[in-house]
């Protein structure tokens, strides 16, 4: 028998849970709760959203969280601020999970984007193609810190 | 022997908002956003599972690549949605089309069973458009 898929009413409901994740990943969320706003039951709607998103939403919410940490760790917030501030309540488990999804620590990425965001800053024509630094006239300053920013 | 795409152009006509709708709506990734003098940015994203190719957001302003006239026939033509730059994949379709239908982007075609695969069709917030297929599962 072939893929049968689900009713679009189906879809709409594990697409709002997914969304619900995407907004309140920083809080405390009960995904036993969202299977009951989804009107489904645990396993059914466990069942449904991993087979849309490959991941169940347990560990979407992680995923969600570690990708959000890796925004602020851009910031000069401190580790500890950004576990907190993305919904983990510990910073060792928080670091052994960035650490296991990512093959780096947390501090480790944070020092990585910041001499990353310090070179694009001084020296931008590094990470631009020549051609198309030619072609907006870019190319011919020779040290980019003279141009006004 | 060519290996790879690296780097693609989409002409946008505003970044800030381009920005928006690539990283905030799409949710890809920002790979560079570099201030390149008054007026000028360098902004290149990546799709989610792509990060090897970066798609630069490029303003169409007078200047070394458009002079003014030309300037203003591109706009025109990108915001009349001349232009389609590409094929995205996603992997579920259906549920991608309800997302990003819910966070306000414009389709023009709704998730179609087609000969050749499973497609709808969406536009940028400029007036480019994409397509948008499913991987086979």
């Amino acid at each position: 028998m072939g893929e049968v898929y689900p009713k679009i009413y189906l879809y709409r409901r594990i697409v709002k849970a997914k969304l619900f994740i995407d907004e309140h990943f920083a809080e405390d969320i009960d995904l036993d709760n969202i299977a009951g706003e989804a009107f489904f039951s645990k396993f059914h709607f466990i069942r449904l959203f991993k087979k849309t998103y490959a991941k169940t939403p347990h560990q979407y919410l992680t995923a969600v969280r570690v990708e959000k940490s890796k925004l602020l760790l851009q910031t000069d917030m401190a580790v500890a601020e950004v576990c907190y501030a993305v919904g983990f309540d510990s910073v060792s488990s928080f670091t052994g999970l960035f650490k296991h999804m990512n093959g780096i620590t947390p501090s480790a990425y944070q020092q990585e984007k910041h001499r990353l965001r310090k070179e694009i800053k001084t020296a931008p024509l590094k990470f631009i193609p020549n051609c198309f630094a030619e072609s907006h006239g870019w190319a011919k300053k020779s040290n980019f810190q003279e141009v006004e920013v | 022997m060519i290996a790879k795409l690296s780097h693609v152009s989409v002409f946008v006509l505003d970044q800030d908002s381009a920005y928006d709708f690539y990283v905030n709506k799409l949710g890809f990734k920002v790979h560079t956003d570099a201030p390149m003098g008054p007026g000028a940015r360098w902004l290149t994203v990546c799709p989610p599972e792509q990060p090897e190719l970066e798609i630069a957001l490029m303003a169409i302003s007078e200047g070394m690549m458009f002079t003014k006239e030309s300037a203003h026939a591109m706009r025109d033509l990108v915001a009349k949605g001349t232009f389609g730059f590409g094929v995205f994949e996603c992997n579920d379709l259906l549920a991608t089309y309800e997302e990003l239908k819910a966070k306000g982007v414009e389709f023009t075609k709704a998730p179609t069973q087609e000969f050749y695969g499973f497609e709808a069709l969406f536009k940028d917030d400029s007036g480019n458009w994409f397509s948008l297929g499913q991987k086979e599962k």
